[in-house]
This record gives C-alpha cells, sequence and structure tokens, in this order.
C-alpha cells in the first residue's frame, strides 16, 4: 500500500478500516473491508450503488456501529464509544451530505452556524465564521434564504460550508456531486481541493464518478494565485506530496476490490475496473 | 441492536425469516418485543434527558407553543359542543324523571373526570402525535437526524425531549380549558333547551365537583400527554421506506396513541378511584 511520505517517524492513520463488517436483514454489505487514510490524505472510495460506500463514511462517523471489525477515528475507536463520547468526536469531524441534509426549517445562516450555536459560541464570532464560510463557498447572499429556495448545487456548498464551519480535521464527502450538471459538480470538486489544500484536511470521498477522484488526485488549489491548478504547474515539491495524497479504494461486493494510487488505477488492465475508466 | 440512538440496523445476528406457521409466528412476536423495547427506550430516554444538560428551551417553549396555542381553536370547540351535547342526551333522561336540575352535576363530573382529559388527548393526538410523527420521519428520511448527530447533537434531547415535555405540560392545560368550554356549551344548551337557571347550573356542577375529581382529571393529561408525543417521535424516528413509510407512520401513530390513550384511561381510572377511596 502506498502511503503518503512522513516525516521519518511512524505517523497513525487518521482514519483506519480494520477487517470491518457490516450487516443487516437483508444480509451482509460489507464482509470484511480494512483501509486507512492518513492525515492530509484524501481517500476515494469508488463502488456501484449499494456498494456500502455511504455506510463507510457513516461507519466512520459513529453513526452506524459494524457488526464486527475496529474503525478508528483520530485514535479513537469509534466502534465500542459510547453515544455520548462519540458526539464529542463528531465536533472533529465534518460530514457532506448526499442530498445536504440541510435543516429545512432554519435559514442558511442558521444551519452554517448550528454547531457553533451548539457550542454556545459568542454571536459575534459565530456571525463573523458563518460569513467566512459562507464566502469559501462563495453564497455569501444566501444567508437569510431558505434550504428550500436554493438549487441542488447551492445546496451542497451550503453543506460543505456547515461541515467546515469548525474547522475539522476529517471531512467525510458522501458523492458530493452526485446529479450535478458537469459545470457545478467541478464547482463542488473546486471546494474540496481548497478545502484539501488551505486547511490540509482528511477526507474520505465516496463516489461512483471517477473523474471526481481524478480531479482531486491531478489538481491543486494554489492559495497565491487563487487558481486551481494542474500538480505538474504546481510549485516544486508540493506536486509529489499532494500526488501520493490521493488514493483510490474500489469496493465490491463487500470486499476491497482495489487499493492504490491514481495511475496504478488509470494503467489497470482489470476489466471490472476499466468499467469505471470510460 | 447498538447503542446508537434511533438506530435500528446493522444487527448481525437477526434471524433468518422462517416459512413455517410457526416460524413466522416466532419472527413477529420477536420483532413485536423488539419494537416495544425500543419504544420504551426512547420513551425512558425522553424523560431522563430532563435530568441532564444540554437544554434546548427553546425547543421545548416553540413545541409548547405549537402543541398547546396550535391545539386550542379544535379543543375549545370540540369541548363548547361535547358539553352542549351531553346537556342534551342526559337532559332528555332527566325530564322524564323530573330531575332536570341534576344535569349540571352529570356534565361536571363526565366532563372533568373523563370525557375532558380523554377527548382533548385524542383531539391532541389526532393533530400532535401525527405531526410529530410526520415531521420527524421526514427529518429522518432525508438525513436531517443524521446530519443533526454528525454535527454532535444528540437527536433525543434535541427532538424528543422536547416534544415530550412539551405536550406533557400544555395538555394538562388544554384539558382544563376544555372542561371549562364543555361546562359553559352545557349551561347554554340547558338555559335554551330544558329551560334551567343560569345560576341553577353553575351552583349544582360546581357542588359535584370534588378535590379527587379534579385531581382525577388533571393527572390523566400528564399520561395522555407522555403516550401521545412518545408514540408520535418513536413512529416519526423508525420510519422506513421513504416518503411512503412517513405516511404510513403518522397513521399508525394517530392510531396507536388514540387506542393507548383510551386503554390507559381504563387502568387510571380504576387507580384514581381507588387512590380516593384510600386517600380522601
Amino acid at each position: 500500500m502506498s502511503l503518503p511520505p512522513t516525516n521519518g517517524g511512524f505517523q497513525p492513520p487518521a482514519i483506519a478500516f480494520e477487517h470491518v463488517r457490516i450487516a443487516f436483514d437483508e444480509g451482509d454489505i460489507l464482509r470484511d473491508v480494512s483501509f486507512r487514510a492518513m492525515p492530509r490524505e484524501t481517500l476515494v472510495l469508488l463502488g456501484e450503488t449499494g456498494s456500502g460506500k455511504t455506510l463507510s463514511l457513516k461507519m466512520a462517523a459513529g453513526l452506524l456501529k459494524p457488526s464486527a471489525g475496529r474503525v478508528t477515528v483520530l485514535g479513537h475507536h469509534v466502534e465500542s464509544m459510547p453515544e455520548r463520547e462519540l458526539l464529542d468526536l463528531r465536533r472533529e469531524i465534518g460530514f457532506v451530505f448526499q442530498e445536504g441534509a440541510l435543516f429545512d426549517s432554519m435559514s442558511v445562516g442558521e444551519n452554517v452556524a448550528y454547531r457553533l450555536r451548539e457550542e454556545r459560541a459568542d454571536e459575534d464570532e459565530i456571525d463573523a465564521r458563518v460569513k467566512e464560510a459562507l464566502r469559501f463557498v462563495e453564497l455569501e447572499h444566501t444567508q437569510d434564504m431558505l434550504p428550500s429556495e436554493l438549487s441542488g448545487g447551492m445546496r451542497r456548498r451550503v453543506s460543505i460550508a456547515r461541515a467546515l464551519i469548525s474547522r475539522p480535521p476529517v471531512v467525510l464527502y458522501d458523492s458530493p456531486t452526485a446529479g450535478l450538471d458537469p459545470v457545478t459538480s467541478q464547482t463542488i470538486i473546486t471546494l474540496i481541493l481548497r478545502l484539501r489544500d488551505i486547511y490540509g484536511v482528511t477526507a474520505l470521498l465516496a463516489t461512483h464518478r471517477l473523474q471526481d477522484g481524478f480531479a482531486l488526485a491531478n489538481f491543486s488549489f494554489d492559495a497565491d494565485s487563487k487558481k486551481v491548478v494542474r500538480m505538474s504547474d504546481a510549485p516544486a515539491g508540493a506536486s509529489a506530496l499532494d500526488h501520493a495524497a490521493t488514493r483510490f479504494v474500489v469496493l465490491r461486493e463487500g470486499l476491497v476490490y482495489f487499493e492504490g494510487g491514481p495511475d496504478e488505477l488509470a494503467g489497470t488492465s482489470d476489466l471490472y475496473l476499466q468499467r469505471f475508466l470510460i | 441492536m447498538s447503542n446508537a440512538p434511533f438506530q435500528f440496523a446493522g444487527d448481525a445476528s437477526q434471524p433468518e425469516e422462517s416459512l413455517t406457521v410457526l416460524g413466522v409466528l416466532n419472527d413477529s412476536a420477536k420483532r413485536l418485543i423488539q419494537n416495544v423495547q425500543d419504544y420504551f427506550f426512547l420513551a425512558v430516554r425522553s424523560l431522563a434527558n430532563i435530568f441532564s444538560g444540554p437544554y434546548y428551551i427553546q425547543d421545548l417553549l416553540d413545541q409548547m407553543d405549537g402543541i398547546g396555542v396550535g391545539s386550542l381553536p379544535i379543543v375549545l370547540v370540540s369541548g363548547f359542543f361535547i358539553g352542549a351535547v351531553m346537556v342534551l342526551q342526559t337532559g332528555a333522561q332527566f325530564t322524564r324523571f323530573g330531575q332536570t336540575a341534576l344535569t349540571g352535576d352529570v356534565v361536571a363530573l363526565a366532563l372533568v373526570r373523563e370525557l375532558g382529559p380523554t377527548l382533548a388527548g385524542i383531539l391532541v393526538a389526532g393533530r400532535c402525535a401525527s405531526g410529530i410523527a410526520s415531521e420527524l420521519g421526514a427529518m429522518l428520511v432525508t438525513e436531517q437526524v443524521d446530519a443533526m448527530r454528525a454535527m454532535g447533537t444528540d437527536p433525543s434531547r434535541k427532538l424528543v425531549t422536547p416534544r415530550v415535555l412539551g405536550t406533557i405540560l400544555v395538555l394538562p392545560l388544554l384539558t382544563a380549558l376544555m372542561d371549562f368550554i364543555g361546562l359553559i356549551g352545557g349551561c347554554a344548551a340547558s338555559v335554551l333547551s330544558l329551560r334551567l337557571d343560569v345560576v341553577q347550573f353553575w351552583t349544582r356542577a360546581v357542588d359535584a365537583l370534588e378535590f379527587a375529581d379534579i385531581m382525577q382529571g388533571m393527572t390523566k393529561p400528564l399520561v395522555f400527554g407522555f403516550i401521545l408525543a412518545t408514540i408520535g417521535c418513536y413512529k416519526g424516528l423508525t420510519v422506513r421506506g421513504g416518503t411512503q413509510g412517513v405516511g404510513r407512520a403518522t397513521t399508525q401513530a394517530v392510531v396507536l396513541s388514540s387506542v393507548l390513550i383510551i386503554v390507559s384511561d381504563t387502568f387510571l381510572t380504576k387507580l384514581a378511584l381507588f387512590l380516593s377511596d384510600k386517600i380522601f
């Protein structure tokens, strides 16, 4: 398994799945899944619908418990943590749901501010950080609007703003571009790139769109020029690190079918994997 | 089942569905016991949350406003006409014996002890148990409940306890208002239909009531409020099958809470009568 370079010392993974199994009434969805995401790394979970991508994210956030195996996030064994401790751990994790999952009875601003209000933060600070988060996703003007007044893409962007408001070290993205047009999908991917390259978050990204993963692997956000640039055009030294920091895990029939970097996946001769490349 | 609230999946030890008659009955019984256990877990948590923070006071006030003030029109209108129809029904019988003056006694006792709490409970169940189940069910299927948990909020504290506590607090008030308006409706019907004197009706109605009657009438709504709110929350938070499931849960919440209110009323009445004999 290729891991991003470290400074020589041992670095524990930010997220680790070890022999994870999850079963429902209809049978096993994940049978024996193991993977690791190192700090600042982006792990792209690929798979067909129903392959267990969303379940994996929910297990990483402790929203679901595995039937067997171990899930470690930021050094905590989430599978055995009581709900009360999990609530505290989840403050360190941002979760972007597939359809946004915005609270429809609250305004956009209240949605984004939700976590800070729960933490009883100062109102002036909340206002400043909500504006900053909405500015990050370029939706400042929607602060007083209701989620129902936004388009699907805008709702996802608000969801990203809500996830980043507390600057979590780990962000989980559940099919962030599903059902969106190519231009809006590109906007969402750019935001994920910015979040990764500016804040250095560790990310699990579930998707069935390979192009999202390759975009993350091949492009980076240059904070100086405020532009998305190809890795090969990025400043010297950054390219190798960032390139290694995006890896792919393909789930199939409850198991890890493939795990590796973008080059390995792009050069694969496996017929199943090639279906994703078309 | 895991210890995460409202997570009813992920258990690998589910028995395989049996195709024999005995097997089907066995599976159904297990599911029923599991559902009852989950309900009690939620119901106990909803009250246990009162004894430790964080508290959601604004949510509690919002729920009290929505459930209490929102239910006021249906409770008042229904109460008035229930009181009136009781007078018409009982008055017709009392007229045969020349005892129409007793109408005030009967209406007061029936309303305060029985009809007020039960009908207020059923009316509020029809309006609020369905509302709670559909609101929470919609939040569940759109992943808003998961989003809440993902942001470090316990949904049982944020969503369940304010609804349960809010209903428990406002239902006795609604019942008291229903009793009062029911007596006004009864008074109006006795004056217009039986030609009774207003003062005579009120004097008999008030004199007929004892402290034990009022205690009985004010204690029942506490239990009914708890039942309808917890059933609404449970049905909403265990929705399966998308928006169709939300509709099904809404119907089940109203039916189940109404039936449980009537069933529990029998036992509460027996208990109240027993206690009033012993204490008062």
